[in-house]
């Protein structure tokens, strides 16, 4: 909205507000009451997951479990983040910038020395998982960020107008996934149970590749639609047609 | 020491939700945008007093960091879209 709303309509006070703002504080009288009556020294797994530590191929309790524990939750993560991108695709393609000047050369300068520190933290981070708070989601988040401040700075559109090498980057993550996860039944165990010895071996693939994903789907979100690539121009151009019929 | 800790946490629970009120009541949606960026910033602060730091690394990073630029974004292209094709007319709530 261009100009802000009249702070008198906020302040309004209709009924259905009157019985939204009952129903919200039955809402935090339930959970706040939940929370008061669970058992208050309650160990719940963390027996169980740090007895079974030294089999996960990882020493961080939390890489143990998103990755070896609930391998399945979070192969489901990674599609869903897929899904996101496909879902923002199909409704919507990308804006060229709105204004085309160029970009300060205070921003210009700052990526410049930002960018490698941000992909040497994101690095880090996903190799410190194994020990360490970390992972594949905080560096993926990570490198999006530099992603977004490339996008800002002006850089990088060309790379991602390169179609093929986007969509290549956006499925890895989950191409790799279920193929260790099938890689595992093959080879007569459970789905995603790997065998103790290649545990971290595994764990560290899938997380390179999640990485890899994770940040370049963050990123596609940001520009919020498909970017103009040489296969989808007939298509964006019948799309055009179409709005100049409705209008 | 134990006191001081108390005290911060205190703060720190009252400023999230004021922050979380201010962010969902500010009539200008930039504020309310930068006021959950200031949010999540603050929510990792929680995670890290919860000794929850994978969850802190990952609020600041997503929950702020990310989350913050798409929805500046977003609000950009919502105001692009209103100035290039202004609604007819506001319906009353």
């Amino acid at each position: 909205m261009s100009a802000p709303e009249p702070i008198a309509d906020h302040a309004r006070f209709t009924p259905a507000r009157l019985v939204t703002l009952l129903l919200v504080v039955a809402l935090a009288a339930a959970l706040g009451w939940a929370v008061w009556s669970l058992p208050a020294d309650s160990p719940g797994l963390t027996g169980q997951s740090l007895a079974q530590l030294p089999g996960s191929g990882v020493t961080n309790p939390v890489t143990a479990a998103v990755l070896n524990y609930r391998g399945y939750d979070t192969l489901l993560e990674i599609a869903v983040l897929l899904l996101a991108v496909l879902g923002v695709w199909s409704v919507a393609k990308a804006e060229p910038r709105a204004d085309d000047a160029p970009a300060s050369p205070v921003l210009t300068a700052f990526v410049r020395l930002a960018l490698p520190v941000i992909i040497l933290v994101a690095g880090y981070l996903l190799w410190i998982g194994s020990f360490a708070p970390g992972g594949a989601f905080q560096a993926g988040a990570v490198l999006a960020g530099g992603g977004v401040v490339l996008l800002l700075s002006g850089g990088g559109r060309a790379a991602l107008a390169q179609e093929g090498w986007l969509r290549i980057g956006l499925v890895l993550g989950l191409a790799v996934f279920i193929a260790v996860a099938a890689g595992t039944m093959s080879v007569g165990g459970k789905l995603l149970e790997y065998p103790p010895q290649h545990a971290g071996t595994l764990i560290l693939l899938i997380e390179s590749a999640a990485l890899i994903s994770i940040a370049l789907t963050l990123v596609a979100l940001f520009v919020g639609g498909r970017p103009p690539g040489r296969s989808n121009r007939g298509l964006s151009e019948a799309g055009e047609r179409k709005d100049g019929d409705e209008s | 020491m134990n006191a001081l800790e108390n005290a911060f946490d205190l703060v720190l629970m009252l400023a999230l939700l004021w922050l979380a009120w201010r962010a969902l009541a500010a009539p200008d949606l930039f504020k309310g945008v930068v006021l959950f960026i200031a949010f999540g910033l603050l929510m990792a602060l929680a995670w890290v007093r919860l000794r929850a730091p994978d969850i802190a690394l990952a609020e600041a990073a997503v929950g702020s960091g990310i989350t913050g630029a798409l929805l500046l974004s977003a609000l950009a292209r919502s105001r692009r879209l209103e100035r290039d094709n202004p609604p007819p007319r506001r319906r009353d709530p």
